[in-house]
């Protein structure tokens, strides 16, 4: 993996590639890539290293979220220097990202994982596409777009897959809130007994 | 209706005596024509049951119409999402009286595992009236003739003439079925009051 990066350095002067680790025990590392030499790295990476195969493309909806950091300080607390803890919240803004996996079928390896953030979740998310590099994620960028609503700049047919034309909402989207049109379990309970007591008396 | 001790009496004789809701009806009940689609893997089983092996054709189901002016069954095979329902109540709006339909599976019944999912309809009977529904996850082949059996019985019971009479014989009751629109959230309307009475939810203590 990080040949991987130095390789993509040394063929692109000032490529934004940023190695993110996994922890887990698969440990499947990725590429995060800046947009601004996204297509081009895309590129060095089909024709150069021989990833040949971009076998999907995801979502993944990060919505924003508080972080409680601990910060130790020195402070002088009735003429004695102490070591003072202190909490901080601050607010992450959300993204979204979009994960591409490649494999080479000439070298027999992958996957390799790239991802791509939005600067926001707003509407004007935009990711730029990798569909002129490789073809297959045509279609996947499509769903993303249907799905999560993240733009494809550069995608030649932007536009929904699954859902109709039309609909406004992102449905894959952690905030999104579906028609409550169902008929719930006769013994509701936890989440469902929830949305069942919420639920407005017909008039 | 007739003394079925004198009927079979009569038979014995050599005299067979029936009624003309009888007759008619044990004709289309015995040559019911299914529209030719299938929306999902209960498709699969559809054509299973239409094969050889289980053969729909001794029960006289097996001319499936690829066009529905020429069907009289609607066998909704599969999960129908939102984004197909209009096109469903379009198909049997676009079909003649006399009409049927078989819900085939969880998926057309209620929306089975995906109810709670964002695309898929919860039941084609919000929109059609809908006279057999299957159980199953796929329902197996004996399960869909167990279902034409049962609306063959549904039809060799149903009169022509006086209250209660089948839904083609009463000219103020033969109707197209209003198709929902594509909505920015849902379809519209969610489903047709006509057809579709929503159990008012419970609620705990209830």
């Amino acid at each position: 993996m990080s040949d991987v990066v130095e390789a993509i350095r040394r063929a692109i002067p000032g490529a934004e590639v940023e190695r993110i680790e996994n922890p887990g025990p698969s440990g499947q590392h990725s590429l995060l890539l800046g947009h601004g030499t996204a297509r081009a790295v895309a590129e060095f990476l089909r024709d150069g290293q021989g990833w040949d195969f971009c076998s999907n493309v995801s979502g993944v909806d990060w919505p924003a979220r508080k972080v409680k950091e601990t910060l130790v300080r020195k402070d002088v607390v009735d003429g004695v220097e102490k070591e003072v803890k202190e909490t901080v919240e601050r607010e992450e803004p959300g993204y979204l990202e979009a994960v591409y996996h490649l494999y080479s079928v000439a070298g027999k390896s992958g996957p390799l994982v790239l991802r791509m953030r939005t600067p926001d979740r707003a509407g004007a998310a935009a990711v730029p596409s990798l569909t002129p590099v490789w073809k297959s994620a045509e279609f996947q960028e499509r769903e993303a777009f249907d799905l999560f609503g993240i733009r494809f700049d550069g995608h030649p047919d932007l536009r929904r897959i699954l859902m109709w034309e039309g609909f406004e909402d992102f449905p894959m989207r952690k905030d999104y809130v579906a028609p409550d049109d169902c008929e719930y379990e006769p013994t509701p309970h936890d989440a469902v007994l929830e949305r069942v007591n919420a639920r407005k008396e017909p008039a | 209706m007739l003394d079925e001790a004198l009927q079979s009496e009569l038979q014995k004789r050599g005299i067979f005596v029936t009624s003309l809701d009888e007759i008619y009806n044990w004709g289309r009940k015995n040559s019911l024509w299914p529209l030719q689609f299938g929306l999902a893997c209960c498709a699969i089983e559809m054509i299973a049951a239409a094969a050889a092996r289980f053969d729909m054709a001794r029960f006289g189901a097996e001319v499936f119409r690829p066009s529905p002016r020429q069907a009289d069954l609607m066998i909704i095979a599969g999960t129908v999402t939102k984004k197909m329902a209009p096109l469903v109540v379009r198909l049997f709006n676009q079909m003649p009286e006399p009409k049927y339909v078989i819900a085939m599976g969880a998926c057309a019944i209620s929306g089975g595992p995906f109810k709670e999912g964002y695309n898929v309809l919860k039941g084609i009977d919000r929109y059609i009236p809908v006279d057999v529904a299957i159980p199953g996850c796929p329902p197996r082949p004996e399960a869909l003739l167990e279902g034409l059996i049962k609306l063959q019985e549904k039809i060799a019971g149903q009169r022509l003439i006086g209250p209660g009479r089948a839904r083609h014989a009463d000219a103020g009751d033969a109707a197209d079925y209003p198709v929902p629109e594509y909505g920015a959230h849902d379809l519209v309307p969610p489903f047709n009051p006509e057809v579709f009475a929503p159990d008012p939810p419970r609620r705990a203590g209830a």
